[in-house]
């Protein structure tokens, strides 16, 4: 019985609001990704003047620190509470509990952990490369990373490797966002089953949008 | 009908347990699951075993004493029922039931199948009641309150205390139970006064009570003999942060 320095509710309420900064990022960031979509020339043109863009702006700088903040405050915090969970919990011999519960609430950790495993990856590949790498440049004189995607997405295991991702983002998301709102106090009936239908179709859009991508790139290119 | 039981026995709370096998012969379909372990333990008794020890008094579903992990679920595989209202017709003819107690860091056993719950009742103690002097007990209409108030609050003042939720937890949190609490007296007139404060005592209690976070997997209300809703820890959760903000 130590007296610990935060509660639990306040560990969640972290948890809660860095995963929906998170959310609200990965909505923005979807948006750019759609490009990936247009004709190649005109693609390639609008990627790289929109990356150009961003990575120029300083409003931009200012939400990427809060970002980068929010993905290692989540990730520790969810260490944090998954192993002072684990020591409080009971253990059976006989354990069909999981029959009361969806297997992804139960296994929020093990998904941001494949999430956490992709984001090493795709940093090193794409942020990393962008902001110390030497990339080609375009016709417009910026820098060429859209024939970066483009390449990485040659490579079919990449491709599986990132859809699989997309997938235990899904979950973790489909899960996630019903519980931060749950989290940070929302209690009406009404807007709670309003939160349900929209994490839901928040989810599969987030799933589905991302995915989409690379399969469409591996099977438009190669 | 015959059954094969493995139950958990543990001598006193240092020992350690384990699960024993039992075979019972002539159970009856109407038996209550009690009743048969009652029916075991005679049989016990009379062959010089010390008999299998477990919570119980109402046995009529209310007063929230019996509990047991039974085939891995808490009270057992029907839904929104306690163990005392659970019957053996529930089972089949040659089943093996595993029969063991709520366990918990929060709910230290005790011996067998018996568990000390007292940490729900320190909880209750950081908060759980409206404190002003009642005095003599005034005219219920004299409070205005609407019908649906009235209704909701009776909803999660509704808990028995069980501990089911704690029980079926994967992080052992007492969320469940905490927030019923917080949010039965933060509906009505008389316990809103306190509501900010006693959502932080109660909180504070909770935790210092080796339980663990909620993750919202939502098991609890499916386990729950009374199906208290888990949108009062979104209510407790809101308190929380009101009282924190406002404190
Ligand atoms: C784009 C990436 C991510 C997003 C959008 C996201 C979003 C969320 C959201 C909204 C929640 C719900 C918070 C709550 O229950 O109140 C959550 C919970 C959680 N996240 Fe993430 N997350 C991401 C990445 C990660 C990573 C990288 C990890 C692990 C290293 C992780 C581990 C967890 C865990 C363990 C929980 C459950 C906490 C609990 O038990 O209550 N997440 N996430
Ligand atoms: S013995 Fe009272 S609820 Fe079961």
């Amino acid at each position: 019985m130590k007296k610990e320095t935060l509660s639990t509710l306040s560990r969640k309420y972290l948890m809660a609001l860095t995963g929906l900064f998170l959310c609200f990022f990965l909505v923005i960031h979807l948006a750019g990704n759609f490009q990936l979509f247009l004709p190649e020339a005109q693609a390639r043109e609008s990627f790289n003047g929109y990356s150009k863009l961003l990575s120029g702006n300083i409003f931009i700088k200012a939400v990427s620190y809060i970002l980068y903040a929010s993905i290692i405050i989540h990730s520790v915090d969810a260490l944090v509470i998954t192993v002072f969970n684990r020591k409080k919990a009971g253990k059976y011999e006989y354990d069909k509990r999981g029959a009361a519960s969806k297997w992804y609430s139960r296994n929020m950790g093990v998904l941001g952990t494949v999430i956490l495993i992709f984001l090493v990856f795709h940093f090193k590949d794409f942020w990393y490369q962008y902001k110390f790498g030497t990339l080609p440049l375009d016709a417009a004189g910026n820098k060429d990373l859209y024939e970066i995607v483009i390449r990485a997405y040659g490579d079919i295991w990449y491709v599986l490797f990132y859809v699989l991702a997309m997938f235990a983002l899904g979950y973790h998301l489909l899960h996630g966002f019903y519980s931060a709102a749950r989290t940070i106090g929302v209690y009406h009936p009404r807007y709670v089953a309003f939160i349900r239908v929209f994490g839901t179709w928040y989810s599969y859009i987030i799933t589905f949008g991302f995915a989409a991508i690379p399969l469409y790139i591996y099977f438009t290119h190669y | 009908m015959k059954i094969f039981l493995k139950i958990w026995r543990q001598k006193d709370a240092k020992s350690n347990g384990k699960l024993v096998d039992y075979e019972m012969d002539n159970v009856i379909p109407h038996m209550s699951f009690l009743e048969m372990m009652d029916t075991l333990n005679e049989k016990l008794v009379v062959s010089g075993e010390h008999p299998v020890e477990f919570d119980h008094d109402c046995r009529e579903g209310i007063c929230g004493q019996c509990g047991m992990m039974i085939n891995g679920r808490a009270h057992g595989p029907l839904k929104n029922t306690t163990t005392c209202q659970l019957h053996m017709r529930s089972f089949k003819d040659g089943d093996t039931i595993y029969v063991e107690p709520f366990r918990a860091e929060g709910f230290p056993i005790k011996r067998d199948l018996k568990v000390d719950r007292s940490a729900f009742d320190r909880i209750i103690g950081a908060g759980g009641f409206v404190s002003v002097n009642t005095g003599q007990a005034p005219e219920a209409n004299s409070i205005p309150i609407t019908h649906e108030i009235a209704e909701s609050a009776f909803d999660s003042a509704a808990c028995i205390g069980c501990g089911a939720c704690v029980a079926t937890c994967k992080n052992s949190s007492a969320a469940l139970f905490t927030s019923a609490k917080i949010s039965h007296l933060a509906k009505l007139p008389q316990g809103q006064q306190e509501a900010h404060k006693r959502a932080l005592t109660m909180v504070a209690q909770m935790d210092a009570e080796d339980f663990g976070h909620c993750s919202n997997t939502e098991a609890c209300e499916v386990e729950c003999p009374q199906g208290i809703s888990v949108l009062n820890i979104a209510r407790m959760n809101w308190e929380f942060l009101k009282g924190n903000i406002l404190k």
